[in-house]
């Protein structure tokens, strides 16, 4: 009985709570990586005075967060105007229940831990319709504010994710098809199988995929809600204090979960980069078992944690691209942007989507 | 059908494109502008009548405050109007140095517009680049006279004083080293498609409108319009030099971009021809101790950065002017704004007010 309520319930509550502040230690060295990566692509410094090579320096944000006066607009709608932020971040979390770090279990006195905290049957739906939940902080934020700029921002980010959620759906029907599963875990396991990661097959999906993904996390050069050449801040213009934080701590949540479902699904998610080509070159067959486990003399723990290192290994690889287009490019006009989701990328997608099914078919009848 | 409400909102004082303390009060339909009305004055300080109380020298640094990205270009406008009214002679080794720092002064202004024109349509690393070619500039000027923004180094009949010593090959190198850089910003810029869609058909004005409002500088030329003050009215050694005056095609955004391009890479073009033939000599013509003009008027104007920047005065025969009275070319632009962003979007307005090169110092005089 004991057992039972603490496989079921203290165990998910004990990793639950790991992967937030997990979480929240990435996004706060994140801001920080941010900083850095673009000021060496601008030829400046970034962050370096508060500890060594500024390494304090998310701590002293957060700090300053903290302390900062929380400012509410007299004539906003107060209730909502506190909500906003919550509905903003909490749907950035609650991604990361599906999300697969690593694949191999762990047991522990005879309690099999998983290196993730759910693996539905539904788990890609699951995180389709959590993520598009975020806008309502941003569109509630926005109007709450009772502020003109902000309005534009928040009807500004409405409209970008009606223009790509739709996208983004259709861009990873293809990885179900070819996986027939919509479970993360059995994705990744899928990949393994075949032998292949599906960004091979699926090049026009991971590409549709992860500029819907940057259109949705309002990222440069899609960061049109917020756009602060034009909007001022746009829809966090009113905000100050933690409540600015927590806009700010979805936004880089969000930036990780795309991350993270792009490694997922197209990128092989915890399998070592040799299991791409193991099936055609088969020398490399050799190599993988130490890459799938870098300490052997820890059993199955090494192997999780090695899993976990590829994870995160591919997820700062997509992060790194969010880093580097937002030192390049300039900002999309809004009508332009809608123009891209609704005329290319929806079209786009769907010819991928009949281009997979023709090609299974194919592939199936001879 | 469904009934729209049209929003006023402010964009400016305080708004981060505004280009200082611009203030735009616009109409909008959703997030097309139906109308918009640029405000002023906030900046104001009656450089024009203040300048009525001090003696010709005293008021060269006040002109260094009017277009403070290009106060060297004022400078070298106002001396010129005093010395057109006293008719002094300025050594060839000075006006040759004068055409020199003339030439810096356009690069590290257009700079300035092309950091903040790229950093208002979000490209951010060409606003940085921008600053750190401008600070190189900035050296060369300290090093010249001590200053970085306000130089105050041109004097009545000359210059403040010589070049210092390496001075020309500082400038040398920095001439050898920015071509380079400028293909920095146009690998970001010039062919990337988001720029060309935020600036291609934005801000079209034509040739003939941009006559009739009095556009000066890239603004005119972006129409079309072949004018500039150092080809039609040569002043210091402009004669001497051999370079081109690019035009554009369409009077759009992005035209004028290239142009002010263009004219950043002519600038060091006249500037090493400058420097090859740098002339020996005196800095400084011979000049009375107490300036008194004859009674008589003035006008004289220079191509700066921005256009023309015309300056009259009108002399009663005593130290100080009777009247003083200066043409700014941001003044003139910016009369072309709502008309420029009219049927526009919110994000065309801050590629627009970009585009126009507004310095507020030198609009609210």
């Amino acid at each position: 009985m004991l057992k039972n309520l603490l496989i079921s319930v203290g165990i998910p509550a004990v990793q639950g709570v790991a992967v937030l502040l997990i979480v929240l230690l990435i996004v706060a060295y994140l801001t920080l990586l941010e900083r850095k990566v673009i000021a060496f692509m601008q030829v400046r410094l970034g962050p370096r005075r508060v500890g060594p090579h500024g390494l304090l320096q998310p701590i002293a944000d957060v700090i300053k967060l903290l302390i900062k006066e929380d400012i509410t607009p007299k004539n906003a709608d107060k209730f909502v105007f506190a909500l906003a932020p919550i509905l903003a971040v909490f749907p950035a979390i609650a991604a990361f229940a599906v999300i697969p770090f690593a694949g191999q279990p762990v047991e522990i006195f005879g309690i099999k831990i998983r290196p993730y905290l759910s693996d539905v049957n539904v788990g890609l739906l699951y995180l389709l319709a959590i993520s598009s939940l975020g806008v309502f902080g941003i569109v509630l934020g926005g109007w709450a504010s009772n502020s003109k700029y902000p309005m534009l921002g928040g009807l500004r980010s409405a409209a970008q994710m009606v223009s790509y959620e739709v996208p983004l759906g259709f861009s990873i029907i293809g990885v179900l098809m070819i996986s027939q599963t919509a479970s993360m875990v059995g994705i990744v396991e899928a990949q393994k199988n075949l032998g292949f990661w599906f960004f091979i097959p699926q090049i026009v999906g991971l590409f549709i995929y992860f500029v819907s993904g940057v259109a949705e996390t309002n990222r440069t050069p899609f960061d049109l809600p917020e756009a602060e050449n034009e909007l001022v801040a746009g829809f966090h213009t009113e905000y100050s204090g933690m409540k600015f934080a927590f806009f700010f701590l979805a936004e880089y949540i969000n930036m990780i979960v795309v991350g993270a479902i792009v490694t997922t699904l197209f990128l092989g998610g915890w399998l070592p980069p040799t299991s791409v080509f193991q099936r055609w070159i088969p020398f490399l067959g050799t190599v993988t078992p130490s890459l799938e486990n870098f300490f052997p003399f820890l059993g199955p723990f090494g192997s999780m944690t090695t899993g976990i290192f590829w994870f995160a290994t591919k997820t700062f690889f997509i992060i790194y691209l969010y880093l580097w287009l937002r030192a390049t490019f300039p900002r999309y006009r809004y009508d332009r942007l809608m123009a891209l989701g609704w005329k290319w990328l929806i079209p786009l997608s769907i010819v991928n989507v009949l281009a997979t099914g023709a090609v299974i078919i194919l592939l199936k009848s001879f | 059908m469904f009934r729209t409400t049209e929003m006023v909102i402010n964009m400016g004082p305080q708004h981060p494109s505004t280009h200082g303390v611009l203030r735009l009060l616009l109409r909008l339909d959703g997030e097309t502008v139906v109308d918009s009305k640029p405000v002023i004055g906030y900046l104001h300080r009656g450089i024009e009548k203040l300048s009525e109380s001090k003696t010709y020298v005293q008021i060269t640094p006040l002109t260094d405050r009017l277009d403070y990205v290009a106060s060297f270009s004022e400078n070298l406008g106002y001396i010129g109007a005093v010395e057109k009214l006293l008719g002094i002679e300025v050594p060839p080794r000075a006006n040759y140095i004068r055409v020199i720092l003339a030439e810096l002064q356009r690069i590290a202004s257009h700079l300035v517009w092309l950091a903040t024109h790229a950093l208002d349509i979000g490209a951010m690393s060409v606003f940085l680049y921008c600053f750190r070619e401008r600070e190189e500039i900035l050296d060369l000027f300290e090093s010249f006279c001590g200053a970085r923004l306000t130089y105050n180094a041109v004097r009545i009949g000359g210059l403040y004083q010589d070049l210092p010593e390496g001075w020309v090959e500082e400038c040398r190198k920095f001439c050898e080293l920015f071509p380079s850089r400028m293909k920095e910003y146009e690998d970001l810029l010039t062919i990337n498609r988001i720029w060309l869609q935020r600036t291609i058909g934005i801000g079209v004005i034509s040739a003939e409108d941009a006559i009739n409002m009095g556009l000066s500088g890239p603004m005119l030329r972006g129409s079309g319009v072949k004018w500039d003050i150092r080809k039609a009215y040569p002043y210091a050694t402009y004669r001497d030099f051999d370079f081109d005056v690019p035009i554009g095609k369409n009077g759009d955004t992005y035209d004028r971009y290239l142009i002010r391009l263009e004219e950043m890479r002519q600038s060091r073009r006249i500037i090493l021809q400058a420097l090859d033939h740098l002339p020996d000599g005196e800095i400084r013509a011979k000049v009375p101790r107490r300036i008194k003009p004859p009674k008589g008027e003035a006008y004289h104007s220079v191509e700066g950065p921005r256009g023309e920047m015309g300056f009259y005065l009108i002399s009663d025969g005593s130290e100080k002017p009777y009247r003083v009275r200066f043409r700014s070319p941001n003044f003139v632009n910016l009369q072309s704004l709502p008309r420029l962003v009219e049927g526009h979007l919110v994000a065309d307005i801050v590629a627009i007010i970009g585009t126009l090169d507004v310095v507020l110092g030198c609009v609210d005089r």
